[in-house]
C-alpha cells in the first residue's frame, strides 16, 4: 500500500468485514437480494454499484460547498440518477440479456440507501480522494455480500457456477449426480436470499462478539 | 374483474417486500414498534397512490416511444424513455415534499403521526420500484396505475407491520446471542416469504398448478432438472416480463 497511507487504505478495508454496509450498517438491502439467484448478475450489480457509489461520492464531495442543505436530498438523488442512467445504457447497449434480467433493479439502484446513506455521512463532509476510496470501499463491501450470496444461491439451487455445470449433469447423472446428490431447488427462490444472509450475519457475529447486538 | 385480480395480486403474490424485497431499508429500520410500523406503512400507501397514477401519466404522455404525438405530428419518433428514472424520482421527492407541505398546512394531527416518515420515503425503494413496476408491466389504463399503486402499498404496511409484532413478542424469546437482532429478522423474513409464497396458486385458481402436476407424473420423478430450476430462478426476476 505504498500508495494509500494507513488511514485511507483503512477506508477501504473496514467496510469489508467490520464495518460492511449490508451485515453492520443495514444499508442497501433493497436492491441486493433479488438479483442473487445467480452470480452472473450479481456480479455485473457489485460493478455497477461500485462505479455509481465512488463517481457520485466524488461528485458530491466536489459539490459539497456549494449545496444549500435544505436541497441537498433532491441534488444527490439527481446525481445518483444521472449516473444509473449512464450504467443502464451501457448493459443495454453491450449486454442486452443481463440488462433484461436485473430488470428494474438497475434503476433501484437510485434509491439503494448504500448510495445515499455515504453520501450523507461521508462525501459531504469530506474531500474528494478519501470521498472515492471510500465509496469504493462500501461499494466493495456490499458487492462481496452480494457475490457470496449468489454463490452459494447458483452452487446449491442450480448445481452451476456462471452456467457451467460444475457438480456434474444433473440429468445424465454424472459427477456428485451419480451419488444421488439433488439440487435444491427452494434456493433460488427470493426467500432464500433472505435466509442466507441472515446466516452470512449469524456467522460473522459469532465470529466478532463486539458486533452483537442488545 | 381485472381490478379486483390485479389489486389482489399486488397485495399478496407480487408483495414488495416479499418477492421482490423492495424498501427493505426502512422495513428493516422502522419495525422495532408496531405503533410506528403502522405509521410509516400508513405513510407508504399514501404517497404509492399518488406517485404511481402521476408517473404513469408522465410515461404515457411524456416517456413512452411514441408518446409526444399531442404536441404535433412531427414528434412522433421521440423516444425519451432513457430519462425515465430522473423524471420518476424527480416526481417522488417533490410530491413527497409537496404531500408533506399540503398535509401540514390542513391536518397537524395527521402531519404528527405521518410527518416523520414522509422524507424517509423519498428514498425508499418500495416508490420507486412501485413506479418502475408499473413502466415494465405496461398498466393499461391511469384506473389501473392507482389500483396498483394502493395496493402495492397494502401489501408493504401488511409486511411492515406483520414483522414489527413479531419482533415486539420475540424479544421475550431466547435467540442465540449473534442471531439477535439483524440476523433473526433476516430468517423470519424468509419464513414469512415463504408462507407468502403459497398465495401464488390463488389468482390462477390452481389451473396452473394442476397442468404442472400431471407434466410431472408423466416425466416421473426427475422434475429437479437444471433447466427448471433455473428457468424458474430468471422467471422470479423477470417476472415483469409476463405481464
Amino acid at each position: 500500500m505504498g500508495l494509500l497511507s494507513k488511514k485511507d487504505s483503512k477506508l477501504i478495508l473496514d467496510p469489508l468485514a467490520d464495518d460492511n454496509p449490508i451485515t453492520i450498517q443495514v444499508l442497501g438491502i433493497c436492491s441486493a437480494l433479488a438479483i442473487t439467484a445467480q452470480l452472473k448478475p450479481s456480479i455485473v450489480m457489485a460493478i455497477s454499484v461500485v462505479f455509481v457509489l465512488s463517481v457520485g461520492n466524488v461528485v458530491i464531495s466536489l459539490m459539497r460547498n456549494i449545496i444549500p442543505s435544505k436541497i441537498r436530498i433532491i441534488v444527490q438523488l439527481i446525481v445518483v440518477a444521472t449516473l444509473v442512467i449512464i450504467v443502464d445504457q451501457v448493459l443495454k447497449a453491450f449486454a442486452y440479456s443481463l440488462s433484461k434480467e436485473l430488470s428494474v433493479f438497475i434503476g433501484l439502484i437510485i434509491t439503494n440507501c448504500i448510495i445515499m446513506g455515504r453520501f450523507e455521512a461521508f462525501a459531504l463532509a469530506n474531500k474528494p480522494w478519501r470521498s472515492f476510496l471510500d465509496g469504493i470501499g462500501n461499494a466493495l463491501g456490499y458487492g462481496v455480500i452480494l457475490i457470496i450470496v449468489g454463490f452459494f444461491r447458483e452452487l446449491l439451487g442450480s448445481g452451476t457456477l456462471f452456467g457451467f455445470k460444475v457438480l456434474g449433469d444433473s440429468v445424465e447423472k454424472t459427477g456428485l449426480y451419480a451419488f444421488g446428490y439433488e439440487n435444491n431447488g427452494f434456493m433460488v427462490l427470493p426467500p432464500m436470499a433472505l435466509i442466507v444472509v441472515g446466516i452470512i450475519i449469524w456467522v460473522q457475529r459469532s465470529r466478532n462478539k463486539e458486533l452483537i447486538e442488545d | 374483474m381485472e381490478h379486483i385480480e390485479l389489486f389482489f395480486k399486488s397485495i399478496f403474490v407480487d408483495n414488495m417486500v416479499f418477492a421482490y424485497f423492495l424498501g427493505m431499508c426502512s422495513y428493516l429500520a422502522v419495525s422495532k414498534k408496531v405503533s410506528t410500523a403502522v405509521g410509516l406503512g400508513a405513510a407508504v400507501i399514501f404517497v404509492l397512490a399518488i406517485t404511481v397514477p402521476l408517473n404513469w401519466l408522465l410515461d404515457q404522455y411524456l416517456l413512452q416511444e411514441g408518446a409526444l404525438t399531442w404536441l404535433g405530428p412531427e414528434y412522433a419518433d421521440y423516444d425519451l424513455g432513457f430519462l425515465s428514472f430522473i423524471m420518476f424520482i424527480a416526481t417522488i421527492a417533490t410530491m413527497v415534499q409537496l404531500v408533506e407541505i399540503i398535509v401540514e398546512k390542513f391536518s397537524p394531527s395527521l402531519y404528527n403521526s405521518l410527518g416523520i416518515f414522509l422524507p424517509l420515503i423519498a428514498v425508499n425503494c418500495a416508490i420507486l420500484g412501485g413506479s418502475l413496476f408499473m413502466q415494465s408491466r405496461e398498466i393499461e389504463t391511469l384506473g389501473l396505475a392507482l389500483n396498483y399503486g394502493i395496493g402495492s402499498g397494502i401489501g408493504w404496511f401488511l409486511a411492515i407491520v406483520a414483522i414489527a409484532a413479531i419482533r415486539e413478542k420475540i424479544r421475550y424469546s431466547n435467540v442465540p446471542p449473534a442471531l439477535r437482532g439483524l440476523g433473526i429478522t433476516f430468517i423470519i423474513t424468509g419464513l414469512m416469504a415463504i408462507g407468502f409464497m403459497s398465495f401464488g396458486g390463488m389468482l390462477t385458481g390452481g389451473e396452473e398448478e394442476a397442468t404442472e402436476e400431471t407434466v410431472e407424473n408423466n416425466v416421473g420423478m426427475v422434475t429437479n432438472t437444471d433447466e427448471e430450476t433455473s428457468s424458474l430462478a430468471i422467471e422470479t426476476i423477470t417476472d415483469t416480463d409476463k405481464n
